[in-house]
Order: structure tokens, then C-alpha cells, then sequence
């Protein structure tokens, strides 16, 4: 976008006007998220600048048993076996949903992904209801469960756009040259949606690690994670070890972003050259 | 062709047909009975968690039998002293009355300590009259509001959480009326969430619009660094981002500082634990939420098309209404949209930046949950805003729709 040179005054202020909101928005998202990185590093405890000094202090608070190495321990935990068993059942899903045509696929798709729809706090409810008659309230089982129910859309999603684009006659050829259907799949879709599933199995893992509502709700002492820290120490007592675990997690996401974007610029590359 | 083996083939194919959906089937099942299990159900039964109401009548089956049958005009008879006396000797004594008194006080506040204290004196009562006896421990039981409370309470269903989510309350006579001041807070919480919903949105469409043209509008390599900055928040974790918003906003915080430094203020303004910096945060975490599905549909308008414009003739103002922004319509609504559902749900960043009159109605629905235990409140009030959301729904999906849908990055 460049102004024109025959601009009028008008122009001018409007083309200064777009920059100066822009400049205003962006610094807006990002400055927050990188001006509290430093603050990690003081020596001091008080979470403004300038830094009294330069140290790992606060590092070493959260690299101690508790509660915060507790705390991402369970979030690991939780997170992983959320993801195995949210991107198994939601590629399952999703190849079922793209494989053949059966009565009421539209509605059983907008039923798998409508905990998207549904604002946290009303599906955290439900489970903790659900959760207290089946005796899975604060169960490591029961966290799993419900952060698989908000996981598990995301792959869906995914899985059914990667396979948009997916080419089934590379399945036919291969259960007509003799392929029992499951090592078709094994062996011929599953490589090609590999980034879909890749994806999906991103988004559900961060699903996870950063759901905090429902954690609230169904999970007790024993089930505590990082969120639920987070929560807790923002809420009881601020001091800067919180901005040290924000700081881990923001590098986290960034790596994360990373792993995106070169998933979905490869299947791009990937479907651009099928298209061809 | 003859047409025998013709049909056998039609046969084959649409045997084959039928066992191929059914095995596709079969792989979206475990999923779909999961969802409607754990997901789907748990939900619907918020519907009857809403009008339920058994509590009373557990513990206090007798009385909660003969009140039924009672009009409510004047107080009862004396069998209904005599069941409210053995009712709560028994249950006073097995400790189960502790949940009855719980739901009569959600009527009268006081009635759970005045059952309580008859528990407590119920000894000395010994025979009949009940009525002179009972009214002896205590003369409220003489009150026939009191009495008309447990009429109201006596299950096994009841309309009382979905009225009183809306500020309404059944009269003993079964008329519906506005409930007494103290406890018309909802419809309150409901006004705020939308209207905190409402400020946020002005606030991201001011913001993200001019965002997403640049973003649309630059060269291809300023665009991918301006989506990152756009994805890099997206990416970050909500408490994270609250957490960075908690810091900058203290009154000794970084937004303070520079602001006594620059000048522009002479003493720390008040910016965390308000209204301010609930639209602050929120703002923030939605941001993205507007620009990213707005830059898919922008990416995707030919700027030669403004030029084309000003070239006829058009005021840049004129070329932009009339041919820019019908365009981004499908792209703005769907943002709008999106951005309004999800304000709608909003529990962790004003229960840690707001104050207590900046909560929304999710803070309702999770102290009513896990503070006092009231499933039909929480239940009740979760419709309420279940309701809000969905009849949004509709809209996002014809505007998803109708433009191009759009993906992350």
C-alpha cells in the first residue's frame, strides 16, 4: 500500500491516520507479550522496569517441585494423552465423515465440532454435572476426558480440510493392486494427511495445555496444571516466578507458531503440486 | 447386455455401496457416541438439572405431599404441623434436614437458621398440638409466607432458577411477578455481559479493521511479518496474556510509569481491577480473532478496484463505501460475530482483571457451580446464555457461508 504521488491533502491525513491506528494495533498485541519477557530476568521482585539487576532467580523458583514442576507435570500429562486420543478418534471421524456418503453426515459433522460453539464455561458445567454422578470428578481420567471434548473439533477440522483435497483413487489403486483397507490407510492416506493430522494434533495439544475453565471446575488438588497455577497465583499472590512460566510459555508458542506454519506451508506446497 | 446380469451388477455395486458407508460409519462412531455421551448429554441435561427439584421432597416426603395439596390461602391444618414436627426430628437426627433447610432459604433468607434452631429444640416437643408447640419454638412457623415457601419448594419441579435467571418469581398464587430488589441481579449481569460484549466489538473493528487492510494491502513480505505479529498473540496462552495485562496494568505497573514519565498523567491512573482494564484485555485477546478472518476475505479484493474508482471519479471516501467495504462485508460480519460469541463466554480475564461489578454472566455460572453448590441456578443461568449464543449462531453460519472461510495463517 503506497500513497499516490498526486495525493490530496485529504489523502494524507487518512493514509497517516490508517498508519498511526495500525502502528497503535500492532504494538498493542505484541508489546505486552514482549515487554514482560525482561522482567523474568530481574534480580528484584517488583514487576516494573527499570531492573534492579540481571538474575536467574526466579527461574530457579520454578524449577522446584512446587507447585510449578507439579503443576506442568500434570499439564504434560494431561496434554499428551489428550492429544493421542483426540487425534486418534478425530482422524477415524473425519476419514468416515470424507470416505462414503451415509444419512445425516452434515449433522453429525456440526455435532463433533459444536464444543467449539459453546462457550467453555456452559461444557465445563455439564461435565462437572456429568462428572459428579459418575465419580470422575478430580480424576486425572476425568480432566482427560472433558479436554479431549474441546480438543477433538480442532482435528476434526482439520483432518476433514486435509482431506478435501485428498485424491482417493491413490486408495483404490492401491486395495485394487491387493491392499487389505487397513494398510491402504496405513500406508497410503495416512502419509498424505500426515500434516493435517500433524495439525490437528498441535491445535489439540495446546487446547490442552491451556484450558483453565474446566480445569477449575473438575479438577482437585492432585489434578493441579499450569493454568490452574497461573490462575491461583494471578488471583492470590503476583510475583515475578509467574512471569518466568509466562515467559517459558511464550517462547512455547512461538516454537509452536513455528511448527504451524511450516505444516500448512508444506501441505500447501504439497496440494499446489497434486493440483498440477 | 442382458438385462439379469445387468441387474446383478447393479446389485453387487450397491451392495458394496451400502457396506461402505456402513464401515465409514463405524469409524465416525466412537466419536460421535463419545460426543453425545460426555459432550451432548451432560449438556441437555442442564435443561432438567434447571427444573429440578427434589430436595425438599426427599427428606421431607410427607409434608412436602400434604403442602402440595394445600391452596396456600390460610396456614395449614394441624397435619401439617404434625408432618413438619416428626420430619424434622427425624432428619435433624440423620443430619439430612441440612438440605431441605439449604433450598427453603434459596425462598426466605433465614430459613435454613430457623430449621436449623427448631432441629436443634425439637425435644421438647412431645405430642399434639403440634401447631401450638411448633409456633412455641419459634413464631414464624405461625407466618404463612413461611408456609408458602415450602409449598414452593416442594418439587419435584420448579420454575424458580429460569425466573429468577430473568429477575421473574412465582407468586404463591401462580402469577408471575418482578422478584423483590435483592435478588434482581441477573438481568444486570446479563445487560453488562452484552454490553461489555458490545464495547469490546466497537473496539476490535476499530482497531483490527485498518490492521487487516495493511496487512492485505502490503507486499507480500511485510505481510507475512505483520500476520506473524497478528499470530503471535493468537498463539499465546490466554493466562499468559492476562497475566502480561496484570503486570502492565498495576498502579506501580509499566503502562503507569510511562505515562507519570511521559507526562501525560500527574498521578497512576486506576487501570486493573475495573471496567478499563477488562476492555483492555479483552480487546487484546479478541483482537486476532477480527483480523484474521477479515485479511482472508480482504486478501482476496483487487486493490486495482479503488484505483478504478478514483480514476472514474469516486472521493476516496465515496470509493471506499461503495466499493471496498461491501466487499469485506462477509469477512467483517463473520469476525464481528466471531468476536461477539466468544466475549459473550468470557470468565478468566475479568475474574482477574475486573472488579466485582466487571463480572460477566460466566462468573455467575461458575460461583453458582462451585461456591454455593446451586445446580439450578448454574444450570439456569447457563441457558440463559447458551440462548444468547445460539440465537447469534444462525448469523455466523449464513455469513461463514456466503463468504470465503478462512484459515489460520
Amino acid at each position: 500500500m503506497a500513497l499516490p504521488v498526486n495525493a490530496t491533502r485529504g489523502q494524507h491525513v487518512w493514509y497517516w491516520c490508517l498508519r498511526v491506528i495500525c502502528a497503535f494495533g500492532f504494538l498493542f498485541l505484541v508489546g505486552p507479550i514482549v515487554v514482560i519477557v525482561p522482567i523474568s530476568f530481574s534480580s528484584g521482585s517488583f514487576l516494573s522496569y527499570p531492573l534492579p539487576g540481571l538474575s536467574l532467580r526466579w527461574y530457579e523458583t520454578v524449577v522446584e517441585p512446587f507447585p510449578w514442576m507439579f503443576a506442568l507435570e500434570n499439564s504434560l500429562i494431561v496434554a499428551v494423552a489428550t492429544t493421542l486420543i483426540a487425534t486418534t478418534l478425530g482422524t477415524l471421524a473425519a476419514y468416515g465423515l470424507t470416505r462414503a456418503h451415509f444419512p445425516g453426515k452434515p449433522l453429525i459433522f456440526g455435532l463433533l465440532i459444536s464444543p467449539l460453539a459453546v462457550p467453555v464455561v456452559i461444557s465445563a458445567l455439564g461435565l462437572y454435572f456429568f462428572f459428579a454422578r459418575v465419580g470422575l470428578v478430580q480424576t486425572h481420567a476425568g480432566l482427560i476426558i472433558a479436554h479431549v471434548v474441546l480438543a477433538v473439533p480442532f482435528v476434526v477440522i482439520t483432518v476433514s480440510a486435509t482431506l478435501k483435497g485428498f485424491d482417493w483413487n491413490l486408495v483404490r489403486a492401491a486395495e485394487s493392486l491387493g491392499a487389505p483397507p487397513l494398510s491402504a490407510f496405513f500406508q497410503v492416506t495416512l502419509p498424505l494427511i500426515a500434516p493435517g493430522v500433524l495439525a490437528g494434533a498441535v491445535f489439540a495439544f495446546v487446547t490442552s495445555l491451556d484450558e483453565v475453565i474446566v480445569a477449575l471446575f473438575v479438577s482437585g488438588p492432585a489434578q493441579i496444571t499450569l493454568p490452574r497455577q497461573l490462575f491461583t497465583g494471578l488471583r492470590d499472590q503476583l510475583d515475578p516466578s509467574i512471569v518466568a512460566i509466562a515467559t517459558i510459555l511464550i517462547l512455547f508458542s512461538l516454537a509452536l507458531l513455528a511448527v504451524v506454519e511450516l505444516l500448512q506451508w508444506r501441505n500447501a506446497r504439497h496440494r499446489s503440486r497434486g493440483d498440477t | 447386455m442382458t438385462a439379469p446380469a445387468g441387474s446383478n451388477l447393479e446389485v453387487k455395486l450397491r451392495r458394496a455401496q451400502r457396506r461402505r458407508s456402513f464401515t465409514s460409519f463405524l469409524l465416525v462412531a466412537p466419536l460421535l457416541l463419545f460426543i453425545l455421551v460426555v459432550f451432548a448429554g451432560p449438556i441437555l441435561s442442564l435443561l432438567y438439572f434447571s427444573i429440578d427439584d427434589p430436595k425438599l421432597a426427599e427428606v421431607m416426603p410427607r409434608t412436602a405431599k400434604i403442602v402440595t395439596a394445600w391452596d396456600g390461602a390460610e396456614l395449614p391444618g394441624e397435619d401439617a404441623y404434625a408432618a413438619v414436627v416428626e420430619e424434622i426430628r427425624t432428619g435433624y437426627a440423620n443430619r439430612t434436614v441440612a438440605a431441605a433447610a439449604m433450598r427453603l432459604n434459596y425462598e426466605i433468607s433465614g430459613f435454613r437458621s430457623m430449621v436449623m434452631r427448631t432441629g436443634r429444640k425439637i425435644r421438647r416437643i412431645t405430642g399434639p398440638p403440634y401447631r401450638d408447640a411448633l409456633i412455641g419454638l419459634d413464631e414464624r412457623w405461625g407466618d404463612i409466607t413461611y408456609w408458602r415457601a415450602i409449598k414452593a419448594s416442594a418439587g419435584p419441579y420448579t420454575t424458580r432458577y429460569l425466573l429468577a435467571a430473568v429477575d421473574l418469581e412465582r407468586r404463591w398464587d401462580g402469577s408471575v411477578a418482578k422478584a423483590p430488589p435483592e435478588r434482581t441481579i441477573y438481568v444486570e449481569y446479563l445487560q453488562r455481559t452484552f454490553w461489555i460484549s458490545f464495547w469490546v466489538l466497537a473496539c476490535c473493528i476499530l482497531i483490527g479493521y485498518p490492521m487487516a487492510y495493511l496487512i492485505a494491502t502490503s507486499g507480500r513480505r511485510t505481510s507475512r511479518i505483520l500476520l506473524a505479529l497478528v499470530l503471535l498473540p493468537f498463539w499465546t496462552s490466554l493466562l499468559v496474556r492476562t497475566a502480561a495485562w496484570v503486570v502492565l496494568l498495576q498502579n506501580k505497573g509499566i503502562v503507569n510509569d510511562f505515562l507519570l514519565l511521559a507526562g501525560i498523567v500527574d498521578e497512576p491512573l486506576t487501570l486493573i481491577f475495573n471496567r478499563t482494564g477488562v476492555y483492555i484485555a479483552m480487546v487484546h485477546i479478541l483482537l486476532p480473532f477480527l483480523v484474521l478472518p477479515l485479511y482472508a476475505v480482504m486478501r482476496n479484493v483487487p486493490p486495482d478496484q479503488l484505483r478504478a474508482a478514483a480514476s472514474l471519479g469516486a472521493r476516496p471516501v465515496a470509493a471506499f463505501l461503495s466499493v471496498y467495504l461491501p466487499q469485506t462485508l462477509p469477512g467483517l460480519g463473520a469476525g464481528c460475530i466471531l468476536v461477539f460469541i466468544l466475549s459473550l463466554g468470557f470468565y478468566i480475564t475479568p475474574a482477574l482483571i475486573g472488579g466485582a461489578s466487571d463480572q460477566m454472566l460466566s462468573y455467575l455460572i461458575a460461583e453458582f457451580a462451585t461456591r454455593t453448590g446451586n445446580w439450578g441456578m448454574a444450570s439456569a443461568i447457563a441457558i440463559l446464555l447458551l440462548l444468547s449464543v445460539a440465537a447469534l449462531y444462525p448469523v455466523y453460519r449464513g455469513l461463514v457461508r456466503g463468504g470465503t472461510g478462512f484459515r489460520f495463517g
